[in-house]
């Protein structure tokens, strides 16, 4: 079977992240750009699927401006067959990023769609569950462990108690969590080699998708900062200050 | 219109941010019930009468529900939401699976974790990790909002509102559940919890945490840790505190043998005092710590659990 996996373009991880001046959003100018690291552990997972013989293809898809090319070129690094780019330079929500893999979906009929939990910039963890939902597909979200054999899939998930299991029918949309895999790195002969994998650019028009944003931002603000504290030296000193300063103990 | 806020629970009471959830929703419309949908989910659904500000319960009993499967779960919203002007469920684990999906069905946005109620239709909520927040209107007849439990008060019991039973929508057959590995313990659940010992690479071994179970046990409080120390394997990945994990605000955080990463900070910088424990007098923690020591925690948490009185 085909597997498709989203790779979305964000700041890098480690940047630490500025808001414009005119509180319109985030400077992204001249700023280190990744994959999302949730996406590098979902085109892992598919990679694996087709080292076990589980998958024949893995179509890499983004959906943004021109530079998610990028984006898609690591994956293809990484083992991915081909990408798919969705190109538009307007805002995309995740609703609209949701329909647009649908209709991607609609057209390669994939087995199965790995996308990440959730994007480290906008942290909405929505589209993959939007993604199902607009199939009728099953979801795994938050995906610990992901065991695919005949039809279905064995997901064990990340909760908020520990871990849960579910099996779910295929085709299945997986988001994946942070102990899914370790991603590997591309090595220099494979990234050379994927600079001829094909990737094909879509216009969100072709596609017959409306992308209009339905949350409009009305500003971005820093966050109000912490005070700094101080530095105690000795655990009594430490205690004294909780219980009589504080009063927290 | 009245709000509608989804309730996850454990078939005896519903989970403790319900109440947090209700004073949100009670800050987007006049009139706020709750569906508790499960399969013999009646005491539950009592337990959500009881909360404060709540007008009406609805009780959906159906086995499909009984473990909270999005693919069942999300058309029984779909079909009350038209007499909403709000869909609100708690940011957590169920709220983040089913809330998305009820949204795309419903073909609208979804607000995620809302930290502030601007106006019914607008919604303060974090971004990059909690270091931009934006401010964000939705023009959709239907709102679909999550809200971040931490950042409303818990609404109080003493309420006594009707229950309503209504019927199911059945199982789709696309998903079930098969069971769960859930962490035991006997202290308090992390995100309620007023206080919270965490652990970082630090600590080195799963064994070393034994230490600071010492520390929470006289403290009464709830045990965390950073995304590293989950990825060694000293702890269950629901210990985990941050932008990809728990977010929590208890009146005291302990942060023991933790760096501070942007990602860690996402989880933990709402806390109200925070304490570092940790060797390097460089590291970031110290930049959020109202209390810092600087030294080896081997030698400073035994002190410190000797130094405390038992609560
Ligand atoms: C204040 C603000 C400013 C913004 N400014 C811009 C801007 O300048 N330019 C802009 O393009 N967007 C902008 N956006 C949109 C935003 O960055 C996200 O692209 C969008 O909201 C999707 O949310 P998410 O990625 O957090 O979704 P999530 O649901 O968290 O993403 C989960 C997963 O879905 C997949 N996915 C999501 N989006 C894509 C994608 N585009 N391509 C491939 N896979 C994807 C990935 O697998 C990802 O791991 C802005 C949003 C806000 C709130
Ligand atoms: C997509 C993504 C999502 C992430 N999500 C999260 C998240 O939700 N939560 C999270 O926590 N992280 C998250 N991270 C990881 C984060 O970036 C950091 O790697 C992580 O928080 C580091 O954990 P740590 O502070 O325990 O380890 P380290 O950074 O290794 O710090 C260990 C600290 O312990 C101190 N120490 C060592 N020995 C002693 C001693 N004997 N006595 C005193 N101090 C000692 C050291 O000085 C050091 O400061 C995420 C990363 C990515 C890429």
């Amino acid at each position: 079977m085909k597997v498709l996996v989203a790779v979305k373009r964000v700041i890098d991880y480690n940047v630490k992240i500025r808001v414009k001046a005119d509180n319109t959003g985030v400077e992204t100018a001249n700023v280190k750009m990744s994959m999302n690291p949730f996406d590098e552990i979902a085109v892992e997972e598919a990679i694996r699927m087709k080292e076990k013989g589980q998958a024949t293809e893995i179509i890499a898809f983004s959906a943004g401006p021109a530079q998610c090319q990028e984006t898609i070129r690591t994956a293809l690094a990484m083992g991915a067959d081909r990408g798919v780019l969705v190109q538009t330079d307007a805002e995309l929500q995740p609703l609209a990023v949701a329909k647009l893999m649908k209709a991607v979906v609609d057209k390669e009929q994939p087995g199965l769609v790995i996308v990440g939990k959730q994007a480290i910039d906008d942290d909405s963890n929505q589209t993959g569950q939007m993604l199902a939902a607009l199939l009728g597909w099953s979801q795994g979200t938050f995906a610990n462990k992901l065991n695919v054999a005949d039809g279905s899939a064995e997901v064990k998930r990340e909760v908020d108690g520990g871990l849960e299991n579910i099996k779910i029918k295929l085709p299945a949309v997986i988001t994946t969590d942070l102990r899914l895999n370790e991603p590997r790195y591309a090595s220099l002969p494979n990234i050379m080699k994927a600079k001829k994998k094909p990737i094909e650019v879509l216009a969100p028009d072709a596609l017959g998708v409306d992308i209009a944003p339905r949350l409009k931002v009305l500003k971005v603000e820093e966050p109000p900062k912490r005070k700094s504290g101080i530095k105690v030296k000795t655990v009594a000193e430490l205690v004294d200050k909780l219980k009589n300063e504080a009063g927290v103990i | 219109m009245a709000v509608l806020v989804v309730a996850a629970h454990d078939g005896k009471t519903v989970r403790s941010n319900v109440a947090n959830a209700v004073t949100a929703a009670s800050q987007m419309g006049p009139e706020v019930h709750v569906l508790v949908a499960g399969s013999n989910a009646g005491e539950a659904a009592k337990s959500a009468a009881a909360i404060q500000g709540v007008a009406k319960v609805l009780n959906a009993e159906d086995a499909a529900y009984a473990n909270w499967l999005a693919e069942d779960v999300a058309p029984l919203v779909v079909k009350l939401a038209p007499n909403y002007s709000h869909i609100v469920m708690a940011a957590d684990s169920v709220g983040k699976n089913v809330a998305p999906r009820v949204a795309a069905l419903l073909d609208v946005a979804q607000v995620s974790e809302a930290i502030k109620v601007e106006a019914p239709d607008t919604f303060v909520r974090p971004i990059y990790a909690g270091n931009a927040m934006a401010t964000v209107q939705t023009a959709d007849k239907i709102k679909v909002v999550t809200v971040r439990p931490t950042n409303f008060k818990a609404a109080a019991t003493g309420g006594s509102a009707p229950v309503e039973q209504i019927g199911g929508t059945g199982a789709g057959g696309l998903a079930s559940y098969v069971g769960a590995e859930l962490s035991k313990s006997e202290r308090p659940e992390l995100t309620s919890a007023k206080i919270v010992v965490s652990g970082g690479r630090g600590l080195a071994s799963g064994e070393n945490f034994k230490m600071l179970e010492a520390l929470a046990d006289k403290l009464g409080a709830g045990l965390g840790a950073s995304r590293a120390a989950v990825d060694a394997g000293y702890v269950p990945n629901d210990y985990q505190v941050g932008q990809t994990g728990k977010v929590v605000a208890p009146d005291l955080y302990i942060a023991i043998g933790i760096s501070g990463a942007i990602q860690h900070l996402a989880g933990m910088k709402d806390s109200k005092t925070i304490v570092a424990i940790n060797k390097d007098e460089e590291a970031p923690i110290f930049q959020v710590a109202d209390y810092g020591i600087v030294g080896d925690l081997f030698q400073i948490v035994p002190e410190l659990t000797a130094a405390v009185e038992k609560k």
